[in-house]
């Protein structure tokens, strides 16, 4: 299937980085020619998904049906997709991710949610267009496809949670996704749905497997769970867990185990 | 690169899941606990015959001393359902020498937290991502601002 590929002295990359959601979102497409278009595409449509489904403008679509000027079924086909996975995910965390409880106001926030989705169905753009070996990394939550150089996977650090210039374990993905929630995380503390205590029993939780929808989902709603987290995730077919502990343990669960970079 | 070995695998209280913890061997930093004792060569099995090659080899050394270019960090409490946690983290010459509980919930609830077996590890797996060629890096959402600072802005500069 690999195409003999001619091997530079270093790999041919296009990295572009833009700045959406918050946070910044950078593409590493490593296809030797390759359109920039596509990408530029794709950042136009991630700009689109942060204008409709942002809390903090109050015209946001998402806003406009919080407030009842706007019924669900008039709303877009991604708003009515994100409300669905929001309603599916909270049924399957047992209320661990509930996109109405994270915020202290109650008003609805599937923000949790949007950004692996958003990041999810940008890769597809990618590959629709017939990118092949590429990465995008938004804000630390991670997708790849192909290699990034003939012979060999992607090589993913999982930051270490107490230095933010360190890596503190590295894992190997062909395609794949790895999201990562942590006590580091910008703005408020993740509080328990179910509690309203802060999830601070683990310093992160790490999840790998194929859809960056579920790892940034599960991610959310196992650092939520703290130390029963791991576990969890190992329950969820194709995925698995990092977690580092305040007691400074790294605990794996089988299919992150077998991604470990030796 | 020191290989690394699993030293525990346990199960969760369901029963359900196999969880892995592993370290690395502490062969740079000696380590304050004996859970750490590695038993290789020292079994009280092994055939009368001394082994000279496979001799244990002296002890750990005992704490080293500080140097002068040691600089450390402290982190945030971090209250746990356990009871509050407080971890410090000693560089030397860029690299993690020692990595020290200032405050830890008691023993009893310890053990309950997850497995006694484990050792202490993130204080052997910090690495220097320009050494450790990862294409990326995964963490819990940094901010548009913070990203300038982070590791991926180092490998997305990397190139061409």
């Amino acid at each position: 299937m690999a195409e003999p590929m001619p091997l530079g002295p270093r790999p041919h990359r296009m990295v572009r980085v833009e700045h959406i959601m918050g946070t910044a979102i950078s593409v590493d497409v490593r296809d030797r020619s390759f359109a920039t278009s596509a990408v530029d595409a794709m950042f136009a449509y991630l700009r689109d998904v942060d204008d409709r489904f942002s809390p903090y403008r109050s015209n946001s679509e998402v806003n406009r049906l919080g407030r009842g000027e706007l019924a669900l079924a008039d709303s877009s086909r991604d708003l009515r997709q994100v409300l669905a996975l929001c309603e599916q995910l909270r049924t399957s965390t047992a209320g661990n991710f509930d996109a109405r409880a994270h915020r202290s106001d109650g008003m609805l926030d599937p923000t949790g949610v949007v950004k692996g989705w958003a990041v999810e169905q940008a890769a597809w753009m990618l590959d629709d267009a017939g990118a092949r070996n590429f990465a995008i990394n938004a804000g630390g939550d991670v997708v790849t496809r192909g290699q990034p150089e003939p012979g060999r996977r992607w090589r993913i650090g999982i930051r270490h949670p107490m230095l933010a210039d360190r890596v503190a374990t590295i894992l190997e993905l062909g395609a794949g996704a790895v999201a990562t929630s942590g006590h580091y995380e910008r703005g408020i503390h993740i509080q328990q749905p179910r509690t309203g205590r802060p999830a601070t029993d683990l310093l992160s939780l790490s999840v790998i497997g194929p859809s960056l929808t579920y790892a940034d989902a599960y991610a959310t709603a196992a650092f939520a769970m703290g130390s029963d987290g791991p576990a969890w995730v190992a329950r969820q077919p194709g995925y698995g867990a990092i977690a580092m502990t305040p007691d400074q343990q790294v605990v794996w669960t089988p299919i992150a185990w077998e991604r470990r970079a030796v | 690169m020191p290989k690394r070995g699993i030293i525990a695998s346990l199960l969760t209280a369901a029963g359900l899941v196999l969880l892995l913890s592993f370290k690395t061997p502490s062969d740079t930093v000696p380590t304050d606990t004996t859970a750490l004792t590695r038993p290789a060569a020292t079994r009280p099995d092994a055939t009368s015959a001394p082994d000279t090659t496979s001799a244990p080899r002296p002890t750990a050394t005992p704490t080293p001393a500080p140097q002068a270019a040691d600089t450390t960090v402290t982190g945030p409490v971090i209250p746990t359902r356990y009871g509050d946690v407080q971890l410090q983290v000693t560089l030397s010459d860029g690299k993690i020498t020692d990595v020290t509980a200032i405050q830890l919930p008691n023993d009893r609830a310890r053990s309950a937290y997850i497995s006694s077996a484990a050792a202490p590890m993130l204080r052997q797996e910090a690495l220097q991502a320009q050494s450790a060629q990862i294409d990326l890096v995964s963490g819990a959402t940094y901010t548009s601002e913070a990203y300038a600072e982070s590791l991926q802005a180092i490998l997305d500069q990397n190139h061409g």
